[in-house]
């Protein structure tokens, strides 16, 4: 599963390696467009079955992340608007757009979306591209938690992830080509609208969902390949070890809000004290100061894994969904090819249709396997990366909390000895 | 160190025992018994080792111990004993009395007391005391003998001093507020950290967590399988450190809880001091009074109402020999409530003096125990962020090595 250091596999399809890079300066639209859709159309075009990118090329897009000087699609979202209909009442948020891509026709746009045009976009990608990894959305609505639908920590959560989204996609070799992405990014409301209303939809989405029930109900895919397995057997207990994960943290961060309220309460009493003592309101003081000191690093502490860790593995969480997901997708596909393969044995009529369609099939799954292959590297990086950074945070938050509390007992400290010190002296002499 | 008992032997509780044995009602029950160890200050001039003496005592004995100070000098800020059930528990702390820890801090707070006793200068020349260190047998008999319950006054008589006193020092008066303030103030404290260190128990204990799913996790990756390993191993550090942690912080609580006990033995004096004012006004009182009645009789008029006076109108006077008779009955009386009054006036103000030198021992010795009690919590949330910091550095350079 693992890609092997510094080798790329030769691309098993005799094109040549298309690298992002070479695209973005290609006038030439057609293969744009082929590009950014998946193997599935090889139905249209069954003479160039695709590879969305080499390794090689996957390798030097690593790097192309990495340094944002490179990067030439900047994306943010923010400002999120209330509107209020009749019908409905719902948020609007902000997309701007900076790009130097020659097929953008400006240089930057600013458009409004709501979640049902990113839930759009996902789908729209998910269609084109089913055995690639699309980044997760935030969910329609938190079940959990006392959270209200448009509570300001709400909103906020669901801008970030948002973005998160876009950026994802943005970052992607593939997905940054799609055309629905470019118009998602671009399109104004009613341009968007009128787009959305075209293209498959509905039913073609429907259609997959009955091919992967009618799948399962055939009894799955019979001959998954060896590296499918194990992706499949990492992604359960993956799956297992980050919903554990997510619980762990929660918990943490409970934890430390009911630290947080503590030692608000005591810090003060020790000021209400030294009220009543005329000799330790120094000492009795001090140490009310620095209580309130470490509760403020608590405070700090807390936004800190709100903000880095819970929504990291928050979207690990859906990533996992989505991983499974494509597994199954193609896995659906190969058990097409094996449903035609039987067929072929069974009937003798049809057989040179068979064959040709079988044929097709052979590609259509060797394309999927060799995207998903790619995309799941690809994933693994980016997931090792998010990890270490997020858990690199926490620690580095640690450490700032104790650092912060310590430099306040010690300063605290120096002050009383600093005055035994002095009352040691004032008692020697005579 | 004034002069005191100290300074010619050396005492500690060293040890705590579980016994079994039978109680007043012959009914089978379990104690824990502490054995005290006393010996003689070394002589500077010679290597020798002084032998040392020891005998068990349990916790009843000690109380019957300070119930015998307490009584018989009221006029001395008693030290307290350490509490006699586990109070301002957090969860994870037992309450039980046979709990190994709480044992192991009541025998350190039994010593504390013992070395507070021993260093009073007036406290430690007491013969009782001194046999409670080195008498094991009929130490109890001899305590009893000297018949001190009965010189303790009633409660109820103690209660309504408080309220009757009509001139209390005004001092005393001041020191009550303060002693009530004193432990209210204490008693919210240890409340409330004892609630902080039950949050703290859980954010270290729910890190542990991170080991173990770090270490299931790690087996399934390759190249992050090492830096989660023993990022793992870290977490479990960090969340088994903070045992230790708020083991050493019960006995900060232990030496709050010494000056909350004390705040009782300040009142104990204060409502001596308004026992023995109330006792003056009374007698002062009664001596007017019958002064009074002695004049009344004596010139013939009545001033006061009395119901001998009426009765005696009602049903004739006294003749001239019986009213002598009063007169001089009276004349008496006050002659020994004169004296009454003046030892009483005198003991008083005995009083007033020495339990207030006492005070002022105890208030200079309260603010430097509290000082250092201050300082050396201090010194453990020191402790407290220093391993904090060595343990989150060893998990970030790991997390960096995912």
């Amino acid at each position: 599963m693992e890609p092997e250091r510094g080798e790329a596999p030769p691309p098993p399809c005799p094109e040549p390696p298309v690298s992002p890079d070479a695209l973005a300066f290609d006038d030439d639209e057609e293969d744009l467009e082929v590009f950014s859709k998946d193997a599935s159309l090889a139905e249209a075009n069954p003479f160039s079955p695709l590879i969305p990118t080499s390794p090689l090329s996957m390798i030097n897009h690593y790097k192309f992340e990495d340094e944002p000087g490179l990067r030439d699609l900047f994306i943010t979202v923010d400002d999120p608007e209330s509107h209020i209909t009749a019908i409905e009442t719902f948020i609007t948020y902000r997309v701007v757009t900076k790009t130097s891509r020659s097929e953008f026709d400006s240089s930057e746009y600013e458009v409004r979306r709501r979640y049902q045009d990113f839930l759009w976009l996902k789908s729209r990608l998910e269609e084109a591209h089913p055995t690639l990894i699309i980044p997760p959305l935030p969910e329609k609505f938190i079940m959990k938690g006392m959270v209200e639908r448009f509570s300001e920590e709400f909103i906020e959560t669901r801008r970030r992830a948002l973005q998160k989204f876009l950026s994802r996609i943005a970052d992607h070799p593939t997905l940054t080509f799609n055309e629905d992405f470019k118009i998602f990014l671009t399109a104004q409301a009613w341009e968007l609208s009128s787009h959305k209303k075209q293209g498959p939809g509905l039913f073609s989405r429907m259609g997959q969902t009955v091919r992967a029930v009618a799948s399962s109900v055939r009894g799955g895919v019979k001959n998954r390949p060896e590296i499918f397995m194990e992706m499949n057997d990492y992604m359960e207990i993956f799956t297992q070890k980050i919903n554990l994960l997510d619980k762990i943290s929660h918990r943490i961060y409970k934890e430390e809000r009911d630290y947080f309220h503590e030692m608000k309460e005591y810090g003060p009493i020790h000021t209400l004290w030294s009220a009543s003592e005329e000799d330790l309101v120094d000492s009795l003081k001090g140490v009310a100061n620095c209580i309130d000191k470490c509760c403020k690093a608590t405070e700090k502490r807390m936004t800190g894994l709100s903000e880095n860790l819970l929504p990291v593995i928050h979207e690990y969480i859906l990533y996992s969904d989505i991983l499974m997901g494509v597994l199954k997708r193609r896995d659906q596909i190969q058990v097409e090819l094996e449903s035609k393969v039987d067929a072929l044995s069974n009937k003798k009529a049809e057989k040179d249709l068979l064959r040709e369609e079988i044929g097709k099939l052979e590609d259509k799954v060797e394309c999927a396997n060799n995207a998903l292959k790619a995309d799941w590297d690809r994933w693994k990086q980016t997931m090792r990366y998010d990890m270490k950074s997020a858990f690199t945070n926490v620690a580095e938050s640690n450490l700032q909390y104790y650092e912060q509390c310590l430099a306040s007992w010690e300063s605290f400290l120096t002050s009383q000895t600093v005055d035994l010190h002095l009352e040691e002296d004032s008692e020697d002499r005579p | 160190m004034e002069d005191c008992l100290l300074k010619k032997i050396e005492i500690s509780v060293s040890e705590a025992e579980k016994r079994t044995g039978r109680n007043a009602v012959n009914m089978q029950e379990t104690y824990t018994a502490y054995l005290i160890e006393t010996r003689a200050v070394e002589s500077q001039t010679e290597g020798q080792c002084s032998p040392v003496d020891s005998l068990w005592r349990r916790y009843s004995e000690f109380e019957l111990l300070r119930n015998y100070l307490l009584v018989t000098f009221s006029h001395i800020v008693v030290p307290p004993l350490p509490e006699k059930r586990a109070e301002f528990v957090w969860h994870k702390l037992s309450a039980d009395n046979m709990d190994p820890d709480f044992v192991e801090r009541r025998r350190i707070g039994l010593e504390n007391f013992l070395l507070r006793v021993a260093s009073h200068p007036i406290l430690c020349q007491d013969k009782i005391f001194y046999s409670f260190l080195t008498q094991e047998g009929g130490w109890k008999e001899m305590v009893n003998e000297t018949g001190f319950q009965l010189k303790a006054d009633s409660r109820l008589k103690a209660l309504s001093a408080t309220f009757r006193v009509k001139n209390p020092d005004k001092r005393f008066t001041e020191l009550k507020h303060y002693s009530d303030e004193l432990q209210s103030v204490i008693s919210h404290l240890l409340r409330v950290r004892a609630r902080v260190a039950d949050r703290l128990y859980g954010v270290y204990k729910v890190h542990g967590n991170y080991g173990r799913v770090f270490s299931e996790w790690s087996a399934i990756e390759r190249e992050m399988g090492d830096g989660l390993q023993s990022a793992g191993h870290h977490m479990d550090v960090y969340s088994s450190s903070i045992d230790d942690i708020l083991e050493e912080e019960e006995h900060y609580a232990d030496q709050l809880k010494e000056y909350l006990f004390y705040a009782e033995a300040l009142r104990a004096v204060c409502r001596k001091h308004e026992l023995m004012q109330y006792d003056l006004e009374m007698a002062a009182q009664d001596l007017t009074s019958k002064k009074q009645q002695c004049e009344e009789l004596a010139t013939g008029t009545v001033k006061t109402f009395s119901l001998k006076g009426m009765t005696s109108k009602l049903f004739g006077q006294e003749t001239p020999e019986q009213r002598e008779a009063k007169i001089k009955v009276l004349e008496e009386q006050i002659h020994e409530g004169e004296e009454q009054l003046k030892s009483k006036n005198l003991e008083g103000r005995d009083f007033v003096k020495t339990a207030w030198a006492d005070i002022e021992r105890f208030k200079e010795q309260k603010n430097r125990d509290l000082k250092e009690a201050l300082i050396s919590y201090a010194v453990m949330q020191i402790s407290m962020c220093k391993k904090g910091i060595q343990v989150w550095t060893n998990a970030k350079e790991c997390f960096s090595k995912m």
